[in-house]
């Protein structure tokens, strides 16, 4: 007996003709309707270039010791100043760009990408899968983020992947809570029955056919977290349990001698504090402009 | 010719006056709380087994020990009598008598006798079974301690240590009561009662430790202050805002530079300063079974790449280190001159010459340029981070890639213990500036040599120094220990050493800093002036 194969629609499988025009006449759209979360993006753009440029903008060495020039105000020599080891602030803000998006995509795009597989997953299989994995979540959703964060660098030390994997693992069962929610009604669609009819695997119908279709609570919760991990770094390393000296790092500016020196040299804390707050404050802006994009009930109104 | 050697004489007068200290000036007066702040909390009450600040701080009021070390000597390595009126050494230097002080009180009244002190140095030289002593290998010449009557203690020693009376001296061996004692060896862990010029009234966990004046004490007239209070804060911000309300009048251990400044300018006239070279270090220890720093080219590089000059200069206006030294304190007996000290490796002051040589050897060493070594270093702001952060750049110089991994402070020793390093920050802190107690870390077999460096030519002289009785023999011969340790062999590098900064207010008086922050805190000499 011959069977009849039912097409399956693949909903993101496939980018249909003219999608780059379709692309740039979105963004163009989103900048005009969200103005604040466009000057967010292009924060986070400007962020992006200072980072990647680091070598070239940088007009010193980050981690430059020189005497002479020990606690400098403000100057054409030293821009932003310099801290107690006479290093230019400036170019450690910009090269501490560097591990503050290292940090912050590495631990949020892991944390929301496993989050997300995980939260598929659970609402893909439900019934006892879910029961047990939704109460792991759970126990780990019971520590707010930073101590779970400091508990684990604690126990793995403090290198940068070790960093990394410390902010990621308080992401993953935020990001599956959510991603679960919309999976679950994913998961009573026609063309995932339509899949399984097909006799597909369960591993092609939760990685092709139901997470290409959380793409938008993912892109959400990753800018969310995009913010939250620069955060979360800058504060770890603040308490000197994130990246180490003499590595340029923005939290890590903002202790010991920027303490010390608060009333004498204010540069030494004004501006790496500046700098976490703008990045953080960029990308909470774009990932809200985001969400109000994506989310259809948002969108009409 | 008269009137102008008058005038000579007049203005040689008037600049004494001036110099002279306020103190000298000034006459005690009797009465007030003296309020100061300790930045950690005692364990245990029990000084022979602890060796934190935090019990000798807020306690040592309460107790007396056998010899002291004087209170207004400024290089602390002066022995004088406590409990001890007067002694007396034999010819052969191997027995040394004392003259207990009759008269001399506990706070329960009873009478102090040598059989107290007897019985507080047994339990340091040979501790019970189940208790703790820390020190009793420093009294390893002591061959037996006796007391043949009630005024009488008598020490004799299995080979003549000229650091003996030092060693006697140790803020840490309270006299404690024989008959507390035969009852409980463990009694003061948990308990207070000794014959000092302070009584305990009141210890109240993370709070404060408050003790009143003892009336019947026998150095009379003293004390001065009719009680003190230490309040326990660790945060040093928290400290110095103590201070500068005048919540607190002073902290015994240290503050930093920016601190004392702070201070300064919030307080003017108000505040007073001592400072004085510690006698604490940090050095660099490198692991010598761990390639290649089983080199001792590799080792001389790495100490010929520090300026140390420039290092002391800088350094100083952020952390708590100043002085270029050698293994003793400069302004002590047994400091390394400054001229001999230049021609050790690494303390010479062309700097360029010294980082050339530093590349020559590693170069002939075959460690190659970029060569990336990791640094561990202990978790605790001051000195260690900037001293951290000043290696790793010196090192950068000779070419050297460097990543510092901090280690959180309690688990930092049993990193060391267990060897687990290349290079590592090491600490060495004394309570008497004394060879026999701040070397005997570089003995070969030594617990605390975490480098693990075996060394025969070390452990000789360093047997040979502490048996010299002659001041410019035994001068001679830790000039040749230096040479070795830290030039021919390397086997560790100093840094810096420590610069102790204590900001008061001014009207604490009577109280003069000395190098080691565990010394001069019985408080019997200390006066409020308002």
């Amino acid at each position: 007996m011959a069977i009849a194969r039912v097409p399956v629609p693949e909903a993101v499988e496939a980018a249909p003709p003219g999608a780059v025009a379709r692309w740039l006449a979105a963004t163009r759209e989103f900048c005009r309707a969200r103005t604040l979360g466009a000057v967010g993006a292009a924060v986070i753009v400007v962020m992006f270039a200072v980072a990647l440029l680091a070598p070239v903008l940088a007009a010193y060495d980050p981690e430059a010791v020189d005497f002479g020039a020990m606690l400098a105000r403000p100057s054409l020599a030293h821009w932003l100043g310099t801290d107690s080891f006479g290093r230019d602030v400036l170019s450690r803000l910009i090269f501490g760009s560097r591990t503050a998006l290292m940090v912050g995509f590495g631990a949020s795009v892991l944390g929301a990408t496993l989050g997300a597989i995980l939260g598929v997953g659970s609402a893909y299989f439900g019934g006892r899968v879910d029961l047990y994995l939704q109460r792991v979540m759970d126990v780990f959703l019971s520590f707010p983020l930073i101590v779970l964060a400091l508990a684990l660098v604690a126990i793995l030390g403090n290198s940068i992947p070790n960093l990394i994997m410390a902010i990621m693992v308080p992401m993953i069962p935020r990001s599956a809570l959510v991603i679960r929610s919309s999976a679950l009604a994913i998961r009573e669609m026609p063309f995932v029955d339509a899949a399984r009819a097909a006799g597909f695997g369960h591993a092609r119908i939760v990685l092709r056919h139901m997470l290409p279709n959380v793409m938008a609570p993912y892109l959400i919760m990753l800018t969310a977290f995009l913010g939250q991990a620069i955060l979360a770094e800058a504060s770890l390393s603040f308490l000197g349990l994130g990246v180490q000296e003499p590595t340029a790092a923005w939290g890590l500016m903002l202790r010991g001698a920027a303490v010390e020196f608060a009333e004498t040299a204010p540069w030494m804390a004004i501006f790496p504090g500046l700098a976490i707050s703008l990045s953080v404050f960029a990308f909470n802006l774009f990932g809200d402009s985001l969400r109000d994009a994506l989310d259809p009930r948002l969108r009409t109104q | 010719m008269q009137a102008r050697l008058a005038r000579v004489l007049t203005v040689a007068i008037v600049l004494l006056l001036v110099a002279m200290p306020a103190d000298a000036q000034d006459k005690p007066r009797h009465g007030g709380e003296l309020v100061f702040v300790v930045p950690s909390e005692p364990p245990s009450y029990d000084a022979h087994q602890e060796e934190t600040f935090g019990v000798i701080h807020p306690m040592a009021p309460h107790y007396n020990t056998l010899l002291r070390v004087d209170p207004n000597d400024r290089t602390g390595t002066k022995p004088v009598g406590d409990i001890a009126e007067s002694w007396t050494v034999s010819r052969d230097g191997l027995t040394y008598t004392f003259k207990i002080r009759r008269g001399v009180k506990f706070h329960d009244g009873s009478e102090l006798t040598s059989k107290d002190v007897k019985a507080s140095y047994d339990k340091i030289l040979k501790p019970p079974a189940g208790v703790k002593s820390l020190r009793k290998e420093a009294y390893e010449s002591i061959a037996s301690v006796d007391a043949p009557d009630a005024g009488t203690f008598v020490v004799k020693l299995k080979y003549p240590e000229p650091s003996i009376l030092l060693n006697l001296a140790s803020p840490w061996n309270w006299i404690y009561k024989a008959d507390l004692l035969a009852k409980d060896p463990h009694w003061y862990e948990k308990n207070v009662m000794g014959t000092g010029p302070f009584t305990f009234v009141e210890h109240v966990k993370g709070s404060h430790w408050v003790g009143k004046k003892n009336p019947n004490y026998w150095d009379k007239g003293k004390p001065y202050l009719d009680g003190y209070r230490a309040i326990f804060i660790s945060s040093s911000a928290a400290q110095v805002a103590a201070v500068r309300g005048e919540r607190a009048m002073i902290q015994f251990r240290s503050f930093s530079p920016p601190e004392r400044d702070q201070l300064v300018q919030a307080l003017g006239n108000k505040i007073a300063v001592q400072e004085s070279p510690w006698d604490c270090l940090n050095f660099v220890s490198m692991h010598h079974d761990k390639k290649p720093f089983d080199d001792k080219r590799v080792r001389r590089a790495l100490s010929l790449a520090l300026d140390r000059y420039e290092g002391s200069a800088a350094l100083s206006k952020i952390t708590l280190v100043k002085d270029v030294a050698g293994i003793q304190v400069p302004g002590t007996p047994y400091a390394t001159p400054p001229a001999e000290l230049e021609k050790l490796a690494g303390y010479g002051r062309d700097i360029n010459k010294n980082r050339a040589e530093a590349r020559r050897l590693l170069k002939e060493a075959g460690v190659a340029d970029g060569f990336s070594l990791v640094f561990k270093n202990r978790g605790i702001p001051h000195p260690y981070e900037p001293l951290g952060i000043w290696l790793i750049a010196q090192w950068k110089q000779i070419g050297l890639n460097v990543r510092q991994e901090i280690i959180e402070a309690s688990a930092y020793h049993p990193m060391l213990k267990r060897g687990d390093f290349e290079v590592a920050m090491d600490f060495q802190c004394g309570f008497i500036v004394e060879p026999d107690l701040d070397l005997p870390r570089f003995i070969s077999t030594s617990d605390a040599n975490y480098g693990r460096h075996k060394d025969t030519v070390i452990d000789d002289l360093m047997h040979r120094q502490g048996r010299a009785t002659d001041l410019e023999e035994r001068k001679k011969i830790l000039r040749q220990l230096e040479k070795r340790l830290l030039d021919e062999e390397a086997h560790v590098i100093y840094t810096l050493q420590w610069h102790r900064i204590i900001p008061h207010l001014a009207k604490v008086k009577g109280w003069t800093i000395t190098p080691s922050h565990y010394l001069n805190n019985q408080l019997d000499a200390v006066w409020l002036s308002e």
